[in-house]
């Protein structure tokens, strides 16, 4: 009972992060439908950025952490509004193979500048004071850090559902998804909105990857491991579907964590069979929509 | 002259469509543009909403050249384009999908606002909490012209509004061109419906093969059963 609320708990821990992840990948899918595989790039380049330049600002205490949470994604935002207005926005036409090309292109570029940066050894960032140590629970001790990001998870979910649901932004966001071009012939520049669209989602992949700085080693593989993982969980939930994305977000995360127990050697994997599955029984997802 | 379309030729890829169609329309005019299915009336539309930017010609706005410009921004300088495939946004709700297209008119000032939208289509208001894809044919016509309503235009572009639409609607959406025309909303129709068209037109062009066949008064063109015959008999 003990280990299964620990693992329950690790896994919608992780989980979170993945949601993280994943909601960036499918918003900006959702509105440009290009799958950007140097999305997990991002994220580590959040992670680094995180555990170098943010680890800076943990001398200040609480809110020193919270400067660097809000500042790193910020910085990997205005890295993707730049790789949007050079790169992303000539290949939103084009075929999904040229598309894949370039955004994979870029997962080895984005990995070779952080090498170049920050050398290859692992870093850690030091916890702030306030989310160290672990807490009891079911009499086992589970930590800190780790509750504060499953807080923070569901917090940052009913954000963006209220961004996409409730403002007029969100609004044309939705419309976008839907029709671009008759978005356009309304008097909005959808071109604006993409470019805002890639921004968010590049912050949403930085604030994942500061965030599990706290939590484990940064180093480089991290980009691949985490893009693989929201891949399935974006196919799981539905491609485009921000409900769907905290789903698979949350089932891969419960997977992985009990699948380390019960077969150590082959967790990884389970994603994938989850992944497999899914593509059988409905091939667009828990949550999603058939393609039109 | 409101707008002036001059001898443009409008391609899709390699295909040629238009060749050299030019018309115009003047403030407070409700001008038609009719053809058969496939004469090139949408692609005319969307030549002049940017949406299928012309190869040659010109299209003047308020005197100045608009063709090229990003469909945006062709909106935001005063022309309201109400698709043919509607292409109301499904899952947004009649509410949303009327605040996404609210902008104010060129002249800064905004007559058309969501309660005086309400006014004219009560329908969608009963139904302003309902998804956009909920809503019947006849629903999704009234809010797709309302959608663009709200944009304050100057011009309002219809596509075959009455297209796929029970004669009691088409005849309710009638209704409503005469309405707006009281409104002074200048307006470009392209119609199939013959009979529609003329009953709320001043002025007609016919168009067939992506070029212009006739161009005359409704009362002209009623007095020319050949070209009827010709271009719009099915
Ligand atoms: N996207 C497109 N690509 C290629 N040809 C098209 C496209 N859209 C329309 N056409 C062709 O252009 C011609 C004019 O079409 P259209 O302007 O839609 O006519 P209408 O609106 O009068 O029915 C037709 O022959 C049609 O097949
Ligand atoms: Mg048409």
């Amino acid at each position: 009972m003990d280990t299964f609320v620990i693992q329950l708990l690790g896994g919608l821990s992780k989980g979170m992060i993945l949601f993280v992840l994943a909601s960036g990948l499918s918003l900006i899918f959702g509105v440009m439908r290009v799958i950007n595989f140097a999305h997990g790039s991002l994220y580590m380049l959040g992670a680094f950025l995180a555990a170098t330049v943010g680890a800076q600002f943990l001398g200040m205490g609480p809110s020193g952490f919270f400067l660097m949470l809000l500042l790193v994604p910020l910085i990997v935002a205005l890295v993707g509004i730049v790789m949007e207005t050079t790169l992303f926005r000539r290949i939103y036409t084009k075929e999904h193979l040229l598309q894949l090309l370039l955004t994979y292109g870029l997962t080895l570029l984005l990995s070779d500048v952080v090498r170049m940066i920050w050398g290859g050894e692992y870093r850690t960032l030091r916890q702030p004071d306030f989310l160290r140590g672990g807490f009891e629970i079911v009499g086992r001790k589970f930590p800190i850090y780790g509750l504060f990001v499953l807080i923070i998870g569901p917090l940052l979910a009913l954000g963006l559902w209220y961004l996409l649901n409730r403002t007029r932004w969100g609004r044309i966001i939705r419309a976008a998804v839907a029709n671009p071009d008759m978005v356009s012939a309304l008097g909005i520049n959808v071109r604006l909105v993409m470019t805002g669209v890639f921004a968010l989602g590049c912050f949403l992949a930085g604030l994942g990857g500061a965030l599990v700085a706290g939590q484990s080693a940064v180093g480089l593989g991290m980009d691949v491991n985490i893009i693989v993982e929201a891949f399935a969980v974006v196919v799981v939930g539905g491609l485009g579907s921000f409900g769907g994305a905290l789903l698979g977000a949350l089932l891969i995360g419960i997977i992985l964590s009990f699948g380390i127990l019960v077969w150590p050697g082959g967790a990884q994997l389970l994603p994938f069979a989850a992944m497999a599955l899914v593509l059988i029984a409905r091939p667009w997802g828990l949550l999603g929509r058939p393609e039109r | 002259m409101l707008l002036q379309v001059q001898d443009i030729h409008t391609y899709y890829g390699l295909s040629h469509i238009l060749f050299g169609v030019s018309l115009e329309v003047d403030r407070g005019e409700c001008v038609c543009l009719v053809g058969r299915n496939g004469a090139g009336k949408t692609t005319t539309f969307k030549s002049i909403m940017g949406l299928a930017a012309p190869r040659t010609g010109a299209v003047l706005w308020k005197g100045q050249p608009i063709q090229g410009n990003p469909p945006f921004a062709i909106a935001r300088s005063g022309i309201g384009f109400v698709p043919e495939e509607r292409a109301i946004f499904p899952d947004l709700t009649v509410w949303e999908n009327l605040d996404v297209a609210h902008k104010l008119g060129t002249d800064g000032r905004s007559p058309w606002t969501v309660e005086r939208v309400y006014e004219i289509f009560p329908r969608l208001e009963e139904r302003k909490n309902q998804m956009g894809g909920t809503l019947s044919g006849g629903e999704q016509q009234m809010l797709t012209i309302a959608r663009t309503l709200m944009g304050n235009p100057d011009l309002l572009l219809l596509d075959e509004p009455s297209e796929g639409l029970a004669p009691l609607i088409v005849d309710a959406i009638g209704e409503l061109v005469l309405q707006l025309k009281q409104e002074d909303v200048t307006i470009l129709l392209a119609e199939q419906n013959l009979h529609f068209s003329l009953a709320v037109s001043e002025r007609a062009y016919v168009i067939d093969d992506g070029r212009i066949q006739f161009s005359g008064t409704t009362a002209e063109l009623e007095a020319h059963p050949e070209i009827i015959q010709k271009y719009l008999a099915v």
